[in-house]
């Protein structure tokens, strides 16, 4: 890429920061310069951004349908997978699945709520109350 | 590498990858001032490309365009016989008696993190990926004094800020993560050259030599016959999402796939001065191309998640312009291989 090649289109990050890239200057020799953003990048970015919203969106309703337990819509609002919340959680998957039923999510003992409500940045009563 | 933060002797180093300046700054801090992140990213062979099988991130294809979290500062050290040390914790608390100490000691570490809960990241950006690095090179009223090699000045979180993205939780949890160069003597000339050579026949190892058609140069064949079949098995809606998520991963901050390849050339360049071979330059123009290929790529591929383009020929299409980044690839490498630069 040509130094005078390099996108300036500010996206998220600009508000952070400017990016190294590494350019071919006039002389045909690398070197760096700062980069705002690139547009391509920020479309990625935002798809990404619908998905999860739309993500979000489903497990709210299925919340409120009675399908799934409020650590199942929490879990998705994190952006977090059954891993990453088992991570945090320090159970094992196949519990962490198990907690996205409302049925067992109702006998849970504080417990298992206070770590669920710790991993989402939440109190026990929100995470408990929480109804789509 | 063209924006410095002073304090007494640290100096902040912005890089295009977050490994490639941690282990600039800190081998810098120690007084290796040819450092610079080509030569890191190059000695430490971080040129790579591997589709993950069966493992999914953020519910899409795990690509990744680059060598081994933490096999950068490990490999570019040993080749220079910098000794290191790396410690992990299970107990946050000993992790956090371990920073301090060496913070008194006004020494400064690489730390590796999680992005999600790392404050000054914009949120846009704060998905669970637990590969980031950064720099604590010291404290100042109760705050560690941050230096976030992907960012142009330097920061500071508080302590709690700090062991909660060091003990971020999912894949490749950090775990208190902790490295810094031990102790580092006078390095010649034909260390330096030696290091390269190391680096460069390693790199060649990796991408042409590696057992299955998931990684190395045949991964991107592999990924362009995945994309073939996105768009039927998978629908176009999902088909643009996967798109994307290569896309991120590949030109994004911190990952950079077009950005590697130019970061190679720039190795390349700079090798090519210090072993006096006109030859490398030639091939630093082969990885140029292939980093404005996989831009190229990229351009076509935010056609698709952004709904301009959508048919089955212009999954074809992308898939053509990734084997073809293959060929170019494959021929630079067998380049150097062939150069026979030595052991």
């Amino acid at each position: 890429m040509k130094k005078e090649d390099l996108p300036q289109e500010p996206g998220a990050l600009s508000r952070l920061t400017r990016e190294v890239c590494y350019v071919k200057n006039e002389d045909g020799k690398y070197e760096t310069a700062l980069s705002d953003g690139w547009n391509v990048k920020k479309d990625a970015l935002d798809s990404a951004w619908v998905e999860v919203n739309e993500r979000i969106e489903e497990a709210r309703k299925a919340v409120m349908n009675g399908e799934k337990s409020p650590i199942y819509y929490f879990m998705e609002l994190r952006l977090m997978d059954v891993g990453v919340l088992s991570g945090y959680t320090g159970n094992f998957t196949f519990f962490t699945k198990r907690h996205f039923k409302p049925s067992v999510f109702k006998d849970l003992s504080e417990r298992q709520l206070a770590k669920y409500a710790s991993a989402f940045d939440i109190t026990v009563s929100e995470l408990k109350n929480f109804k789509g | 590498m063209n924006i410095d933060s002073t304090t007494d002797a640290f100096h902040h180093v912005q890089t295009a990858h977050c490994e490639n300046g941690v282990t600039t700054a800190l081998l810098q801090y120690h007084g290796l001032d040819f450092m610079t992140e080509p030569l890191a990213f190059g000695m430490g062979s971080g040129l790579f490309y591997i589709q993950i099988p069966f493992l999914t991130i953020n519910n899409g294809p795990a690509i990744s365009f680059r060598t081994m979290p933490g096999a950068i500062f490990k490999r570019t050290c040993k080749s220079l016989g910098v000794e290191v040390t790396r410690k992990k914790f299970s107990n946050p608390v000993a992790a956090e008696a371990f920073l301090d100490q060496k913070v008194k000691e006004g020494v400064p570490v690489g730390c590796q993190v999680g992005v999600f809960h790392l404050t000054y990241f914009p949120k846009e950006y704060r998905f669970h990926f637990n590969a980031h690095n950064l720099i604590v090179y010291g404290s100042e009223d109760n705050r560690y004094m941050i230096s976030d090699p992907v960012m142009e000045d330097v920061t500071s979180l508080s302590r709690e800020e700090l062991t909660r993205v060091r003990f971020a939780q999912g894949p490749l949890a950090p775990k208190g993560h902790i490295y810094f160069p031990e102790s580092v003597k006078k390095i010649s000339e034909d260390t330096i050259r030696k290091g390269i050579v190391k680096g460069i026949n390693r790199n060649v190892r990796d991408m042409l030599r590696i057992p299955g058609n998931f990684a190395g140069v045949d991964g991107i064949r592999h990924t362009a016959g995945h994309i073939r079949k996105w768009r039927d098995k998978l629908g176009l809606k999902k088909a643009s999402l996967y798109l994307g998520q290569i896309v991120r991963m590949q030109e994004e901050i911190g990952t950079g796939g077009g950005g590697f390849r130019f970061l190679y050339g720039a190795f390349l360049e700079e090798a090519a001065a210090y072993m006096q071979d006109d030859r490398l330059l030639q091939v630093s123009e082969d990885f140029t191309k292939a980093g404005d290929m996989w831009r190229a790529s990229a351009i076509k591929m935010a056609g698709v998640y952004k709904g301009r383009l959508t048919e089955q020929k212009d999954f074809e299409e992308i898939a053509d312009m990734l084997v073809d980044i293959r060929l170019v690839e494959k021929e630079a490498f067998q380049k150097l291989s062939r150069f026979n630069l030595g052991k």
